[in-house]
């Protein structure tokens, strides 16, 4: 039954079995990292600040992740304005952004053994520290976009609820870019780069959603 | 905790010596990259020798100095010091080196002084990190000159009883325990007296999070982040930041009727 549905939903008809390896990829290319991080922790190759060290490369790890998720849609799209038909973006979107979300939980984990699990201590910090409270909503956010994640839960939710629900994965790359450029004591290279990465998406998704309203616009008004 | 070398001076920790390999491979040090582990890598391009140091500005004797005869005017002690990052990190680290107010009353500080102010090296060729605009370069530091006299104020010469690694501040840096790490500064080059504060590297680039005194203090957070706690490197948990990191009997005496919070 769900077979039948989601073969209807993604090909149209067009198999296109070479692409079966794409998710299974994107999933060990994505914990792959948390793998090596695990290796370095267990066998002491995470500096004198092991703590702090995992703290960062989980939070990097997680933006970054989550970015590229948002990069998938924005790119079929842009291929499809030149003709070209790519199924892989569709395909790895939910993979890497629930990867994204793994990461941040971990993240918080470690902040949270950073900080002694001391619930009143994190919850100063929460309310006294704009990176952290930043931080946290991004966290927060995440958790009914992962609950909405699975195959059925489009359907549950119609088409337009969920889409507009995970329209919330901007927000919260928004909040993480931001989280980190108030976490980084000067150099600011690495988070810019993420600012940067995110105005595109937004460009992107902009101008193409002007396009397909004057495209939709009743036939008689301006067009070109 | 190092054999042969005994700390039982009267300003000598009791706390056991940081592991060495945390103390030479864990270091801020912009000149040499932004990582803490990019000095060890990248600091063997320094040439510590030769090397003078210039002290002028408000003093009787003015004078170009040789580090080796700098050093050699005064009996090198071994001092182990908590050292506390305003980054919420401690190492307990055995210096070798001589007070700063020995130097100071050798070259005869003016009436008028109130300052000393202190400049690294900043030499592109040597130093990769510092073609990054990260910081105002050179790097700058200062003191208040009672602060420069105090007995626990140093200059190291040494670690462990060896020179300096140059990723530790070869061949000349400042030891202040009682004030945050960035104060200690590096590879110093000139040591001038002032009759007004001087301006500071980390105070220039973000006034509201880096004052010009940074005494360490658990009662005032830094803007992004709390002071309380610190960990101490080597350690899994993290343990209360002390006043003055644990100095104030020797140095609470320098701020009597001071606001802290608003001097920090």
């Amino acid at each position: 039954m769900q077979g039948r549905v989601t073969r209807a939903g993604a090909g149209q008809g067009r198999a296109l079995p070479p692409g079966a390896w794409v998710v299974p990829a994107a999933a060990v290319g994505s914990v792959l990292p948390l793998g090596v991080l695990l290796l370095d922790a267990f066998t002491g190759q995470l500096g004198a600040n092991p703590l702090q060290r995992s703290e960062q490369q989980t939070g990097v790890l997680a933006l970054a992740l989550l970015l590229l998720s948002l990069t998938c849609t924005p790119l079929r799209l842009l291929a499809a304005r030149v003709n070209v038909r790519l199924l892989w973006p569709a395909r790895v979107r939910k993979t890497l952004g629930l990867s994204g979300a793994l990461y941040a939980f971990v993240h918080l984990i470690i902040y949270g053994l950073d900080r002694g699990f001391n619930p009143a201590g994190l919850l100063v910090d929460a309310v006294k520290r704009p990176y952290i409270t930043v931080g946290l909503t991004a966290l927060l956010l995440l958790i009914p976009l992962v609950l909405t994640s699975r195959k059925d839960s489009v359907k549950r939710l119609g088409f337009v609820r969920w889409q507009r629900l995970h329209r919330l994965s901007y927000v919260v790359a928004a909040l993480g870019v931001l989280h980190f450029w108030w976490s980084v004591k000067k150099d600011h290279s690495a988070p810019l780069l993420a600012v940067v990465v995110l105005l595109a998406l937004f460009a992107v998704r902009a101008v193409l959603a002007r396009r397909r309203e004057r495209q939709a616009a009743p036939v008689g008004t301006a067009r070109r | 905790a190092i054999p042969g070398r005994v700390y039982r001076g009267p300003y000598d920790t009791t706390e056991p010596v940081s592991r060495i390999s945390d103390i030479t491979g864990y270091n801020n040090y912009y000149e040499f990259g932004l990582d803490k582990a990019d000095p060890a890598r990248n600091a063997g391009s320094l040439r510590t020798r030769p090397w003078t140091v210039r002290i002028d500005g408000l003093v009787r004797k003015p004078q170009t100095v040789d580090i080796d005869t700098l050093q050699s005017w005064f009996p090198l002690e071994d001092r182990l010091y908590r050292m506390r990052c305003v980054e919420g990190w401690s190492l307990v680290i055995p210096w070798m080196g001589f007070p700063l107010a020995a130097l100071l009353r050798r070259i005869e500080p003016g009436s008028k002084a109130r300052y000393v102010q202190f400049t690294s090296l900043a030499d592109p060729k040597q130093m990769p990190g510092v073609r990054d605009p990260v910081l105002q370069w050179p790097y700058r530091e200062g003191l208040r000159l009672d602060e420069a006299m105090n007995p626990l104020t140093m200059l190291a010469v040494g670690l462990d009883g060896k020179l300096l690694p140059n990723q530790n501040g070869a061949p000349l840096r400042l030891v202040v325990p009682w004030k945050y790490g960035f104060k200690n500064i590096k590879a110093i080059t000139h040591i001038t007296l002032l009759e007004e504060q001087p301006k500071t590297t980390w105070s220039t680039a973000a006034p509201d999070e880096y004052g010009f005194y940074a005494n360490v203090n658990p009662a005032v957070d830094h803007p992004r982040w709390s002071q309380a706690t610190e960990r101490r490197i080597g350690d899994l948990g993290r343990r209360k930041t002390l006043p003055f990191n644990g100095y104030a009997a020797q140095v609470a005496g320098l701020y009597k009727g001071m606001d802290l919070r608003r001097n920090f």
